[in-house]
Parts: structure tokens; C-alpha cells; sequence
């Protein structure tokens, strides 16, 4: 067990999520992604939605690239960066979160994750298809987006440190529970506080919810592959070597 | 873990601890990289522009799109 071994097994999960990420997000998203577009501009989409635009100035890269190798580059790319990122996170906790064995360490850091990561900035600001959102927010929306990822995170992390360090004085339960508590409360605190996004306009809403929810299940299939692959290796990685102490202990023992 | 074990199966597994000095220089490495590989997939171009244009931006759209950032 050492920083290595997880590292390579944390960019090989991510490389298997990244392709599940993008066999998903193609199968269920882009139809939606497809349907925005068609409505946003009558079919051709060059990405400068407002007729011509700054955009155009640039390199234009058709539709079919887009779905396709485009789609597969950013997956790819986000799945073995956050691979890494897990495994590393998961490496640093290995052995510090009370009795936690490897991979039930990596199992939960996958899981808030996902939380803190995705699904919690996602209830804030959920993802938008093309056509709704204004070019000259983008910077803002950018910004308060990150912005609260980076509450989230942090409020994530600080409150794992808490319950780790509660568990000592009043068990497992209840350092989880109020751990949680402070999670949540942080964060609808946090969600008050940050500015609301709404550009949704006359967009059609079931189209919005159709894309919003295959984006989610873009997300869930990211993190949920990423977890379980890198659970099953890091598991693989400490019986292995568990095998091998016990077997070098009753050799010595003959 | 191991079924042949002769020990209380009550008594905890050894898990081993990884020192914090020699994870440091990785996840520092590794967390910029991921930092910057997240970054041009997410934010560049359109919001912030590393390098001048939409190149990026646009081949990775509908990436960007469904993993959640925000786009237009």
C-alpha cells in the first residue's frame, strides 16, 4: 500500500468511468442535447446562439465531432482526473477513518464524492442544456458555480475531519449523524447565500427536465463506476498483501 | 480477510496507514494536474481563456453541457 499503487489503480477506474461516462452520456444525454439544439436554432449548430456572435471568430467544430470525440475527449479526461484525485484523497485517509478497511475507505470518499462534488452543486445549479443561459453570464454563473463547489467541498471535508475526530467521544453514530447535521446545515446556509440562476425563459420544460436528469445519471455514472472499480482494486490490492503477511508470518512460525 | 486465519475473527485487521510526507509530493503534483485537466474542460474558453479562441471550448461542448458546468 503506497501512494503509488493507488495512483495507478485510481487512472485506471477513472479511464473505465470515463468510458462508461461517455457511453452514457451518449446514449441518454445527447438525444436531449440534440432536441436544444434543434429548437434553439432550427437544426444547424454552430454554438453561437445568437445568430453571429463572438464565437464565430473561432474554430468551428461540427455537430457529429461534438457528440462524438468531443463528448469521448471530456469525458475521458474528467474520469481519469478525477480517478486520480480519489485515489490520492483515498490514499491520505487509508487507516485514519476509525476501523475502515482500504477499500470501504475508498467506497465512502467515492461517495461524498459524489455528494459534495455533484449532486449537492447540482441541486444549486443544475446543468443546462444549449440555448438556455446567456453568453454574458457565463463568467458570473462560472464563478458563483465554483464558488460553490468550493463551499461544498470544504464543508465536506472539514465535516469528515469532525466526525472522525467525534468519534473518539461520543461513537460512531453519533459523530456520523451530527457530521451530516453540519453538512447540510452549511450548505442550505451556503445555498441561501448564493445568488439564484434562472435564464430558463420559455424553454420547454419537459425537454429541461429530460436533459437535467440525463445529465445527473451522466454524473452518477462517473463517480458510481469510479467508486466501484476503485473499491474492487484497492480490496484486490490489501487482501493480496494481507495473504502475503500471513503467509511470510507461518513461514517464520515453521 | 484470509478464511484459514487461526486468530478471533473479532480482532481487527491491521490496516496500514500511508505517511502523510510521502503522499505529499504526489497529491501535490497530481491534484494540479487534475486541478488543470478539470479546469480546460470546464471553465476555459467562454468563461476564462487560457489560450485565445474557442477550440477547446467547442470540442468538448456537449461534454461540458451534460457533466453539469456551466455553459451557453
Amino acid at each position: 500500500m503506497n501512494a503509488r499503487a493507488f495512483l495507478i489503480r485510481g487512472l485506471l477506474a477513472g479511464l473505465v468511468a470515463g468510458l462508461a461516462t461517455f457511453f452514457v452520456a451518449h446514449q441518454v444525454g445527447e438525444p436531449h442535447v440534440e432536441a436544444a439544439i434543434a429548437l434553439e436554432d432550427g437544426g444547424e449548430h454552430t454554438h453561437s446562439h445568437d445568430g453571429a456572435h463572438s464565437h464565430d471568430d473561432g474554430v468551428q467544430i461540427s455537430r457529429d465531432t461534438q457528440r462524438t470525440w468531443g463528448l469521448l475527449t471530456g469525458s475521458l479526461a474528467v474520469g481519469v482526473a478525477l480517478g486520480g484525485i480519489v485515489a490520492l484523497v483515498s490514499a491520505s485517509l487509508v487507516g485514519r477513518i476509525g476501523r475502515l478497511l482500504p477499500g470501504q475507505t475508498v467506497a465512502l470518499v467515492s461517495l461524498l464524492g459524489f455528494v459534495s462534488v455533484a449532486l449537492v452543486p447540482f441541486l444549486k445549479y443544475p446543468a443546462t442544456p444549449p440555448g438556455v443561459g446567456s453568453g454574458d453570464t457565463i463568467g458570473d454563473r462560472t464563478a458563483l458555480y465554483f464558488g460553490f463547489l468550493a463551499v461544498s467541498v470544504l464543508a465536506a471535508a472539514v465535516t469528515t475531519y469532525a466526525a472522525v475526530r467525534l468519534r473518539d467521544r461520543i461513537g460512531t453514530y453519533g459523530g456520523t449523524v451530527a457530521a451530516v447535521a453540519g453538512y447540510v446545515v452549511v450548505m442550505v446556509v451556503a445555498g441561501h447565500l448564493f445568488g439564484t440562476v434562472n435564464e430558463v425563459r420559455d424553454f420547454p420544460a419537459d425537454l429541461l427536465w429530460y436533459f437535467r436528469r440525463a445529465s445527473l445519471i451522466t454524473l452518477a455514472t462517473t463517480w458510481g463506476v469510479l467508486g466501484v472499480v476503485l473499491t474492487g482494486l484497492v480490496s484486490r490490492l490489501f487482501r493480496q498483501q494481507t495473504a502475503e503477511i500471513e503467509r511470510r508470518a507461518l513461514a517464520a512460525s515453521l | 480477510m484470509s478464511q484459514s486465519t487461526t486468530a478471533p475473527a473479532t480482532t481487527a485487521v491491521e490496516v496500514p496507514t500511508i505517511p502523510l510526507g510521502e503522499l505529499a509530493p504526489w497529491a501535490l503534483f497530481f491534484g494540479l494536474l487534475g486541478a488543470l485537466v478539470l479546469f480546460f474542460i470546464s471553465a476555459d474558453q467562454g468563461a476564462v481563456s487560457l489560450p485565445a479562441g474557442t477550440a477547446i471550448h467547442e470540442w468538448v461542448h456537449d461534454g461540458r453541457h451534460l457533466l453539469g458546468y456551466p455553459c451557453h
